[in-house]
């Protein structure tokens, strides 16, 4: 909500400085957004008339005005603007007026003719962002009147951002009488005196749903002019609120909607057949509202209608046919109490969100009704003319908001606030507040006021007593619970230490959205089920992703187009799968790698990463569990990998990742055209670590021993290491694969494996026959195994 | 015997002039080799009468030393020359770059999370995690936001067909907790959250942590020291922190957390929109309603909870002025952290 500060000013009879409307009003709770001026700063602009319009002798665009601004002599005045005209009262800037953005009106010949200064724009003025010609003011504008006192200049407009709870601050009037209470001001609310009726004429009403509606009110006023200009103070307190001008009982509406915060709507009483009927519509029910849209209604909602049709959409918006146009004579004003509860969601569900609604779905007092009603005919009648009806309405007592009691103890304040707040001044708050409070033992008994919707439990009381009394009053300490040291477990992944492996290791890591394009899903998964948002941003963001590679090559292929040929990159986070037992929510820690295995530099040959690069950077992470004899990488296929170059990684016959090559079919779709390597983690089944158990250190010397030899290229060096592992273990230290050979020299459909041995007894030093006994029963093994051929022996 | 000191004279000359260890070396060979002149020289003292003998043995021997001792000081300069030729010739360029493997980088986002969870364990709280994909019932009812409450349409939630939905902060993960423990609970949930909303300054996903303190001594001025200090340990630096009522439905009495504008400690400048403050967070005592749906006694336990923006923070710390760069991911972004 915005509104004019001289407004606020006037209503508290006070002149307070904006810094301090804005402190205060912040500091309670009601954040002023923004300040900014009413108009643009002008000097020595006064009302004029201009009483003749002559051609421009040298110009066709222009014209020669002769003006008069009240005193002699007449002023002669070169104008551009199409629309002026004789008789038209309009904003002179006289010479030495000083206009926004620095200009200054000097006596100047504009093409051979002297302009004794200028005739305005809304704009040239500052008091619009754009305008058509120049201002025409009403025709009983003062002549020579200085036009900041005409238009109440210079003002601030303030922009509130008023929580939802605080319905009742919607007005000028709840605005001005929280400044009263905070700046302890006398705050009287406004007189508003009834009008009489002139006209008996009275329009039948009736309640059907009184749970939605227990008030309504209303008046016939028939004979005004529609034709007629809202006066310029009213235009302007609208105009500086946001609201624009649309018809004079309009804008009479808005006004009083503005001022006390009670929403009204005026209808065109010849449209209104009979009567008045609040009641829900019916299934089906159609309407056009007034911004010319049709909507069906549903039977949770409560319309206005006569006794054929509905004619608005209860606190949200009036009907098209039913509303006032400029040849409207007799109107019917309403002023009603909607219950909140009911009225909510009803505008948004319609998508049609008003100032209106906004105030019903918050709470508008039930006290308003009548006082609004008798405000909105004073001013439709001092504008408009025309002759009242009488007021006519229907109240259901037994569904109209009761004045709420609620309980409040000074211990419990204390316990809440960490601050004793002496009793009185307590007391004095909840008073300036406008509650009746009355003390009953340790507790006070609190009448709540009835504009306060948000106020039901003893903490909301709580919350207005240290609003009031100041946020920045309270002390600022540290708890004094218990001490207590929360777990730190060690036998848990630490997420920490497997993003510090794969960041030694060159890795940067990611955070991407964690929808992503049904498209890209399609490519990786072609097979797998995904979840999809019924509202997203866009399509391109609309389905939850199930791996985090698709993100990781989008942003793979975004740091391409940049320039970025080498790209080390991880992330971790949920992926969803919708399974048949629900949504699974995974955490994941995923890396991509492109280009060269190393940075660019000198004395290394350079070369493109390749499977085992990656799968080191695995180890390396699996490390981190102290099992990681207990991994095994299995060949196997997944629709986004190639299908000879990707591994299953399994732990105790659980899948805990996938390592491979994306499938070249996707490398191709992506327009990559260069090997990926990927590689995706569960972090649910990677999350056991095994604390080190320490083994003694041998004190006798190792012995080594290298084999080489020809083997079936088929067979995988796991089934080796099996082969070796099968015999007596007892003095085996390690095996260390150091060369892998094909091509010249090795027979086609053989490799070439050389194998190196360390070999150690805990408590002894190992006797050269034992070793060769134990190198030739694995050799032996190998032989029968796989058929091996050995190149070199130990 | 009478030609000695010329014959030192000329051996002083011939070590001197040795310019290698070989030279030199032939040198010693010549006088005190086996067939050496001064040896020779010691051999023919035994012809001599025993008088002179020791006479000329004593002058042949201090000869002999004298010798020796050049020998080795020469041997030395000679080793030290050798030495420094060989270093010299082994010269390298330090100043060419290191090779092998650079280091990579973790993600603003993800460093400022860690300093914050960092920072909340000192006190300790624990660090807890919650689903993304909530109920309409953890991420709003629990939280006393009833279907239609403003608070909610302000929020402008992802949902699925089921009506399940992306939760829109992290507060769930407050509730989650509090039916599975007993206070007290400390305890701050960081993590990604989802709001419809898309320009400059919203992205769909960003970051959040709560933070939630339950016991029987809980109090506003507790909240407003923890996060007062926390604020200020974040920034180190001494920085004012205000607190603004406000309204959650999840807390009462509610306040907004401002920051003194870490840009220009309260001047005004761009980074706070000329206010001198930054908005980083929403905190209050927990709702009754909040403790009541998770089954914890309000009379005998009060807490308070807070929401903070991580990204906001990670933006404020490093200087970061556009939210774009925060998930493009850009590699010329990700290498400055």
């Amino acid at each position: 909500m915005q509104f004019s500060q001289n407004w606020l000013q006037a209503l508290l009879g006070k002149v307070i400085s904006t810094e301090t409307l804005v402190s205060e009003l912040t500091m309670a709770g009601i954040e002023v957004g923004s300040v900014k001026s009413a108009s643009g700063e002008f000097s020595k602009v006064v009302i004029g008339q201009v009483e003749a319009v002559e051609p421009h002798p040298e110009a066709d665009r222009l014209k020669l005005c002769t003006v008069n601004i009240g005193s002699e002599p007449l002023l002669k005045i070169v104008c551009g603007a199409k629309n002026v005209q004789p008789t038209m009262k309009v904003a002179v800037a006289l010479i030495g007026a000083k206009l926004p953005n620095n200009i200054e009106i000097k006596k100047a010949k504009l093409r051979g003719v002297t302009s004794e200064g200028m005739l305005c724009s809304t704009s040239e003025l500052g008091l619009t962002e754009t305008s058509e010609g120049i201002m025409s003011l009403p025709s009983d504008a003062p002549l020579g009147k200085d036009l900041h006192e005409y238009f109440d200049l210079p003002d601030q407009i303030l922009e509130l951002e008023i929580t939802p709870n605080r319905g009742d601050c919607l007005s000028i009037t709840g605005t001005a009488r929280e400044v009263a209470l905070l700046l302890r001001l006398d705050w009287h609310a406004l007189k508003i005196e009834s009008v009489s009726a002139v006209l008996s004429e009275q329009l039948p009403i009736e309640i059907s749903a009184p749970e939605y509606c227990s008030h309504y009110m209303g008046r016939v006023i028939r004979q005004i002019n529609s034709a007629v200009e809202s006066p310029i103070w009213l235009q302007e307190k609208l105009r500086r609120s946001g609201i624009r001008t649309i018809h004079p009982v309009v804008d009479v509406t808005n006004y009083v909607m503005l001022e006390l915060g009670q929403p009204l709507h005026a209808f065109d009483l010849k449209k209104i057949e009979e009567k008045i009927t609040v009641r829900l519509a019916k299934k089906g029910e159609t309407l056009e509202t007034l911004d010319g849209t049709t909507i069906t209604l549903d039977e949770k909602s409560l319309v206005i209608a006569d006794s054929k049709k509905a004619l608005a959409l209860a606190g949200v918006m009036g009907g098209k046919a039913s509303g006032v146009t400029l040849e409207t004579m007799d109107i019917f004003l309403e002023s009603a109490f909607f219950a909140p509860e009911k009225i909510i969601g009803k505008a948004r569900q319609y998508g049609l969100q008003t100032d209106s609604s906004y105030r019903y779905e918050r709470g508008v007092s039930p006290e308003l009704q009548s006082i609004a009603l008798e405000r909105v005919t004073q001013l439709v009648l001092e504008i408009c003319g025309g002759k009242p009806g009488p007021v006519i309405e229907k109240t259901a007592e037994e569904y109209l908001p009761k004045q709420k009691l609620v309980s409040l103890r000074h211990s419990r304040l204390k316990r809440i606030l960490g601050l004793d707040i002496p009793e009185e001044q307590v007391e004095d708050i909840l008073k300036r507040l406008g509650m009746e409070v009355y003390k009953q033992g340790e507790q006070w008994e609190v009448h709540v006021p009835l504009y306060r919707f948000d106020i039901s439990i003893e903490e909301d009381l709580i919350e207005e007593v240290i609003r009031v009394f100041g946020y920045n009053n309270l002390p600022t300490e540290l708890p004094t619970e218990k001490f207590h040291i929360s777990s730190l477990s060690e036998t848990k992944i630490d997420h920490r230490q497997l993003q510090r492996v794969l960041i030694d290791r060159g890795y940067h890591e990611v955070i991407n959205y964690s929808f992503i394009d049904p498209k890209t899903h399609a490519l990786l998964y072609p097979e797998q089920a995904s979840l999809s948002l019924s509202n997203p941003i866009s399509a391109e963001l609309s389905v939850m992703r199930t791996s985090l590679w698709g993100d990781l090559l989008s942003t793979v292929l975004y740091n391409r187009n940049r320039q970025q040929e080498r790209l080390r990159l991880f992330e971790s986070g949920l992926v969803f799968l919708p399974e048949s037992n629900g949504l699974k929510q995974i955490p994941m820690l995923a890396g991509i790698v492109v280009g060269n295995v190393d940075p660019k530099q000198w004395g290394t040959k350079a070369r493109d990463a390749d499977f085992y690069d990656v799968k080191a950077d695995i180890e390396a992470l699996l490390d981190i569990t102290h099992q990681a004899e207990n991994f095994e990488f299995v060949a196997a296929e997944n629709s986004a990998l190639h299908p000879g170059r990707s591994a299953k990684i399994i732990l105790n016959e659980k899948v805990v990742g996938w390592i491979g090559a994306l499938h070249p079919r996707i490398e191709q779709a992506l327009d990559l055209n260069q090997p990926v390597w990927v590689f995706e983690l569960n972090l649910t089944i990677l999350n056991q670590v095994f604390l080190p158990q320490f083994k003694a250190i041998s004190k006798y010397p190792a012995i080594s021993r290298d084999i080489s030899f020809l083997i079936d290229e088929k067979i995988c060096f796991s089934k080796i290491k099996d082969a070796i592992r099968q015999g007596d273990n007892s003095i085996l230290q390690s095996i260390q694969l150091f060369d892998v050979y094909q091509g010249k020299g090795v027979e086609p459909g053989k490799k070439s494996l050389a194998i190196s041995f360390t070999l150690q007894h805990p408590d002894r030093t190992l006797v050269d026959t034992e070793v060769s006994d134990w190198m030739s029963h694995v050799i032996q093994r190998l032989k029968q195994s796989f058929d091996i051929v050995l190149r070199e022996g130990p | 015997m009478e030609d000695l000191p010329r014959l030192l004279e000329q051996v002083e000359r011939e070590i001197h002039s040795a310019e290698d260890l070989a030279t030199l070396e032939q040198v010693r060979v010549n006088y005190l080799g086996k067939s050496g002149v001064i040896t020779a020289l010691l051999k023919s003292i035994g012809q001599l009468s025993p008088e002179e003998k020791k006479q000329a043995g004593q002058i042949v021997n201090q000869a002999k030393v004298r010798v020796n001792e050049w020998l080795e000081a020469k041997v030395a300069v000679l080793q030290r020359h050798a030495l420094n030729s060989k270093l010299a010739a082994e010269t390298i360029d330090v100043t060419l770059p290191g090779r092998g493997q650079q280091s990579g980088s973790l993600h603003p986002v993800t460093k400022t999370r860690q300093r914050i969870e960092d920072l909340f364990q000192q006190l300790g709280f624990e660090v807890v995690e919650g689903p993304e994909v909530e109920t309409g019932y953890y991420n709003f009812e629990a939280l006393n936001i009833p279907e239609h409450h403003p608070a909610r349409a302000s929020q402008d939630t992802f949902y699925f067909g089921d009506g399940s939905l992306l939760r829109t902060h992290t507060s769930p993960v407050q509730i989650r907790s509090m039916e599975q423990r007993k206070p007290p609970l400390r305890l701050i949930a960081p993590g990604r959250v989802y709001r419809c909303d898309y320009d400059a300054t919203h992205t769909p996903m960003f970051h959040q942590v709560e933070g939630l303190m339950v016991g029987e001594s809980v109090n506003f001025a507790h909240l407003k020291g923890v996060l007062t200090h926390f604020l200020r340990c974040f920034f180190e630096s001494e920085l004012d922190v205000r607190f603004r009522p406000s309204y959650f439905p999840f807390t009462e009495p509610s306040a907004e957390l401002d920051l003194q504008c870490v840009n220009c400690h309260g001047k005004g400048c761009r980074v706070c929109k000329f206010t001198g403050w930054l908005e980083v967070g929403g905190c209050g005592m927990v709702h009754p309603n909040v403790l009541k749906a998770v089954n914890i006694d309000s009379e005998k336990y009060t807490g308070w909870a807070f929401g903070m923006g991580i990204d906001r923070l990670t933006m404020l710390r490093y200087g970061i002025d556009d939210l774009r760069l925060m998930f493009e991911n850009d590699l010329r972004f990700l290498r400055q952290f």
